[in-house]
């Protein structure tokens, strides 16, 4: 019988996963935005695990409303890389390196 | 205004804002360029009527409304008449700086109404839902609005980081409230909090959401060591971005940090108000000192704001009423003093490029004198010299920690804000005592001219009678 604790480790899991690919990634910027978009998707799976164990579905809708708000920020996230790479002629996460965080 | 069914009545402000911005984009498609003003004209409209709403929805009671989610209490209606007076403050700013720049678009306003709107959402939320929407509107203008300038290599390189790292602090922010609803079953703000109160004593897994959410909401404000992205967006945007960036969002990270912490999780304070006094001391170290090597005004603006926030933090991790209260004294303080200090970076800025290095500054008593002076009183009330606006939100601050017995925290941040009167005063000493770099006054715009001059007297004259904004802070937060 899978267990809430297994959907939840999965969830963590993922997250982590997402995390360390955010930080470990030197090459690509459309990594970084798939590490975006997996990080959301460990969250909704949090919620949805939550929401079934619970028997809740206040849960599942916030779920379709990260969904939404993830788009948007897929399209956001995109639009800057064109921007980007219409300037810089590339989008190598090593060339950022004109400000000095 | 009977015609609006009760339960709309106290979103009346966020309708009115979000019909006013469907006129401006829609009437800007249509406008020439050389009528931009028209445009600008339309925002502050839409602000003024949306201010007019707040009054309308009232501020007096709590009343919770739209099935639970929204929620509008005395903080809220405090918050969204500073907010929209801030905005409209920066729409005025803006305006100044985008003149004869090729980035002049209607779109500025739209977007900066966009993240407004986004702001007075996160005010009013009631629950995890409406708090998280707020926030992502808010930070979806703000990314779109640090590219504004296409053609700036730097502007993109700022916006992409800002965009990643604020989708993390969302991600994280996200997770810790995933555990919350798990723990507890709801995402009722008051549910959440009762759920908290009445367990013995918090599980692990409450531990964990509220370490999560600690860092979602740092990486917000731009504490250590969350705070990567502050410098680089500072002196990656246009000036004017830069200067909604510093100002108004602070507000909304208030209202965000108010909701979560001290209404949602209250029973939890043992667990988040030493995070969050560990987070301050870093940032007051952290930006204080690295704030005296920067070469850049906006640079050294940044970690000023970064040692700021870590004052508010202060304030936080003083765990009591006094301490929130200060907290919002000194957050209402502070977005005051950033919007005049970067008012004094677009003023120095010319015609289609930007003067930001702290070189600039030089000799500014002799092609301004009147500017220097505006410039003066800001970087002492930053220091928190009396008998200006910053001396009392500092003193307020460290009075609520003494009261509630963090003495060390207290020393730290007094020592903290010794260390960071140096930068502070050398930006003093090139506009005063260095010959300038390049001859010729500053004349400014008359807009400019007029807003720069109120928002410094205004920071001067909540120092001289501070009551009555203290009085407003306790009332907001009774």
């Amino acid at each position: 019988m899978i267990g809430l604790e297994h959907y939840l480790t999965l969830s963590a899991a993922l997250f982590v996963i997402a995390v360390a690919g955010i930080f470990i990634n030197r090459k690509n910027v459309i990594v970084l935005l798939m590490c975006v978009e997996l990080l959301l998707l460990a969250v909704n799976f949090n919620f949805v695990a939550f929401s079934r164990f619970l028997d809740d579905t206040t849960g599942q809708v916030f779920v379709f409303f990260i969904l939404t708000v993830a788009a948007a920020e897929a399209a956001i996230g995109l639009a800057i890389l064109v921007v980007l790479f219409r300037s810089r002629r590339s989008i190598d996460v090593q060339q950022m390196d004109v400000l000095k965080g | 205004m009977s015609w609006i069914p009760i339960d709309y009545l106290p979103a009346l402000p966020e309708i009115t804002l979000g019909l006013g911005i469907c006129i401006v984009l829609l009437a800007d498609l249509f406008l020439p360029a050389k009528l931009r003003d028209v445009t600008f004209l339309l925002a502050m409209a839409t602000l003024g009527a949306a201010a007019m709403a707040v009054g309308e929805a009232g501020t007096a009671g709590s009343v919770v409304a739209l099935s639970g989610s929204f929620v509008s209490d005395p903080l809220a209606g405090f918050l969204k008449l500073f907010a929209l007076a801030m905005l409209a403050t920066v729409l005025l700013y803006s305006r100044a700086d985008l003149q004869g720049r090729p980035y002049n678009k209607g779109e500025y306003y739209v977007l900066a109404l966009f993240a407004g709107l986004g702001i007075l959402v996160m005010i009013s939320g009631a629950n995890l839902l409406t708090l998280y929407l707020g926030l992502e509107m808010q930070a979806l203008a703000l990314y779109a609005l640090v590219a504004f300038d296409r053609d700036s290599p730097v502007a993109a390189e700022a916006a992409m980081k800002y965009f990643v790292l604020g989708a993390i602090a969302s991600a994280c922010l996200l997770y810790g409230i995933s555990l919350l609803y798990g723990v507890t079953g709801s995402i009722q703000i008051v549910d959440v909090a009762e759920a908290l109160g009445s367990a013995d004593q918090a599980s692990a897994a409450t531990l964990l959401a509220v370490a999560f959410v600690v860092v979602g909401i740092a990486f917000k404000f731009g504490a250590v060591p969350f705070h990567t992205w502050v410098p680089d967006v500072y002196q990656g945007a246009p000036a004017s971005v830069t200067l909604f960036v510093g100002t108004v969002p602070k507000i909304g990270a208030f209202a965000l940090a108010v909701r979560i912490f001290v209404e949602a999780l209250a029973a939890s304070a043992e667990a988040w108000a030493p995070m969050l006094g560990a987070l301050a001391v870093l940032s007051l170290a952290i930006g204080n000192i690295v704030a005296i090597a920067q070469t850049n005004l906006r640079r050294m603006l940044a970690y000023s704001t970064i040692a700021h926030v870590g004052f508010i933090f202060l304030g936080f991790a003083a765990g009591s009423q006094d301490g929130v209260e200060a907290a919002l004294f000194y957050t209402v303080v502070y977005v005051l003093m950033a919007a005049g200090a970067f008012g004094v970076v677009i003023l120095l800025g010319r015609q289609g490029e930007t003067s930001d290095q702290l070189d600039d500054l030089r000799g500014l008593s002799q092609r301004s004198p009147w500017f220097a002076l505006m410039m003066l009183l800001l970087m002492i009330s930053m220091i928190g010299v009396p008998p200006l606006a910053g001396f009392y939100a500092k003193w307020w601050v460290l009075a609520a920690l003494l009261d509630s017995g963090h003495l060390w925290l207290a020393i730290a941040g007094v020592v903290f804000s010794v260390i960071g009167a140096f930068y502070y005063l050398r930006v003093i000493k090139l506009m005063y005592f260095d010959p300038p770099a390049e001859a010729g006054p500053l004349r400014p715009g008359g807009s400019l001219r007029l807003v720069l001059s109120l928002n410094a007297l205004l920071v001067l004259a909540i120092g001289l009678f501070p009551e009555s904004l203290i009085e407003l802070c306790a009332q907001a937060l009774a």
